[in-house]
């Protein structure tokens, strides 16, 4: 890649109080909750001592069940049945997240299908960004290509586990089982 | 709405907390300084453009950065594009923050305008802004923010806009007051609006805050000086514009963002059209 002709404005921490702003009703519910293909994908933001981090907000970012990119607007007002593929929730008091989708599909044949994801956070000084992979055996794990670039021990930070009734997927900002977060082709430190 | 982050302003001056004013300003100004100056000595000739995540003169980040390196990674294809916003979601209206209640709100009535641009200066149009920020006392909404200073009946402070075809956006509001916190011993944010912005791509995604030139806060403010290149800083300061300013109705100040990271193919963008 070569080096942008313009230099990019930095980020800055969300802070404390887009609370009143940012969240909005529904903005976790990519499919209404009783969707008979409706998922839960739930879990905490914890920071380096494992405590809960009550002020992070998470946006999710996806490919429908059939792999598909969609382009529809109307995810600020949502009109019960058109699937946007972006979602935003912040975190509760516990630092627990909870937002209700579609397990997408692949949008590449052969490749695994992931839910990208945006943190942000009071006291993180910029957004981060990571994936959350669907659970898949072992070998297809390693044989992905971004999770196989990851020592063994550090894969399964971006792999959700499923109990049957929901996605699970923490996120830690900082510690021994520290998220993997990611940078792309562009940015610059 | 529906959440309750925690909060950093100042309390009540007879109660206490574990991390208020463990630190002087002297304190935090003097780890900014040293940062600073190493900064400066090992100059390479690529200066830094994002603020630091570890960066500890910023408290509440110390626990809070990851201490990984980011992993470098090619983008896959939703990660190329970005969510579409429309009319079904952002009223017109929206963009201006004096119109939201009864009456007008206090301060000093201002119009905040600039364009969204990615890193190759092509602008991003159709796409959401949102901003949120303090009245002119200085005062969030926000339940959680117990500053001392008034609420204003008239202002609640969020706006949100779509850019133009050009990637022009545009806000009426009220100039924010800066505020006390709790990093350290009488501690003051800069005057600042928060903004989230969408580009092309998903990896575009950023939130930042926009400042005002000339601010005296900026020198002690661990938020703003964890960008620690002079020349990246300044990217946040919006400039006095007497073309935005109009006769006996407002200030104005402009302010261009650009975005970083990869951009979409051109096949994307047709679809956009």
């Amino acid at each position: 890649m070569t080096t942008s002709p313009l230099p990019p404005t930095p980020g800055q921490t969300i802070g404390p109080f887009y609370g009143y702003a940012l969240p909005y009703d529904d903005g976790q519910h990519l499919v209404p909750p009783g969707r008979a293909d409706a998922v839960r994908l739930i879990g905490r933001v914890l920071d380096g001592r494992g405590a809960p981090v009550p002020d992070a907000m998470l946006e999710i970012w996806q490919a429908d069940a059939a792999g598909r990119i969609v382009r529809e607007a109307g995810s600020l007002h949502r009109d019960g049945h058109t699937f946007t593929g972006w979602g935003r929730a912040a975190t509760d008091n516990t630092g627990r997240y909870s937002f209700t989708t579609v397990r997408p599909g692949a949008s590449r044949h052969g490749r695994l299908p992931f839910i990208a994801m945006t943190v942000f956070a009071r006291g993180l000084l910029n957004r981060l960004f990571t994936r959350v992979y669907l659970p898949a055996p072992e070998s297809a794990l390693a044989g992905e290509p971004l999770l196989a670039s990851l020592p063994p021990e550090r894969r399964g930070t971006l792999v959700a586990e499923d109990d049957g009734s929901a996605l699970h997927f923490d996120v830690h900002l900082q510690g021994d089982r520290e998220t993997v977060f990611l940078t792309y082709p562009g940015h610059a430190p | 709405m529906t959440t309750t982050p925690t909060r950093d302003a100042q309390p009540p001056a007879d109660t206490t907390s574990s991390d208020a004013a463990a630190s002087s300003q002297a304190d935090v100004s003097a780890e900014i300084e040293a940062i600073a100056e190493k900064y400066q000595r090992d100059a390479t000739d690529r200066p830094e453009t994002q603020p630091r995540l570890d960066y500890p003169p910023y408290r509440s980040s110390i626990l809070r950065h990851p201490t990984k390196d980011l992993h470098h990674t090619d983008p896959e294809a939703i990660e190329t594009v970005a969510p579409c916003f429309g009319h079904q979601d952002v009223d017109v209206l929206e963009s201006d923050l004096t119109i939201q209640h009864g009456g007008e709100p206090i301060g000093e009535r201002m119009v905040v305008t600039g364009r969204v641009l990615d890193g190759d200066g092509r602008p991003v149009a159709n796409q959401l802004v949102e901003i949120w920020q303090a009245n002119a006392a200085g005062r969030y909404i926000h339940k959680r923010d117990q500053h001392h200073a008034p609420v204003d009946p008239n202002f609640t402070g969020v706006g949100r806009a779509l850019t133009g075809p050009d990637g022009s956006y545009r806000f009426t509001t009220i100039k924010p007051g800066p505020y006390p916190w709790r990093n350290h011993g009488n501690a003051w944010r800069p005057a600042h609006i928060h903004f989230s912005l969408f580009g092309t791509a998903f990896t575009q995604r950023m939130i930042t805050q926009m400042y005002f030139p000339g601010d005296p806060l900026f020198a002690l403010d661990p938020i703003y000086q964890a960008i620690v290149d002079q020349q990246a800083r300044d990217r946040l300061v919006a400039t006095y514009d007497h073309e935005v300013t109009q006769h006996e109705w407002n200030t104005g100040y402009r302010w261009d963002i650009v975005l970083t990271g990869s951009h979409s193919t051109p096949m994307e963008r047709e679809d956009d059209q």
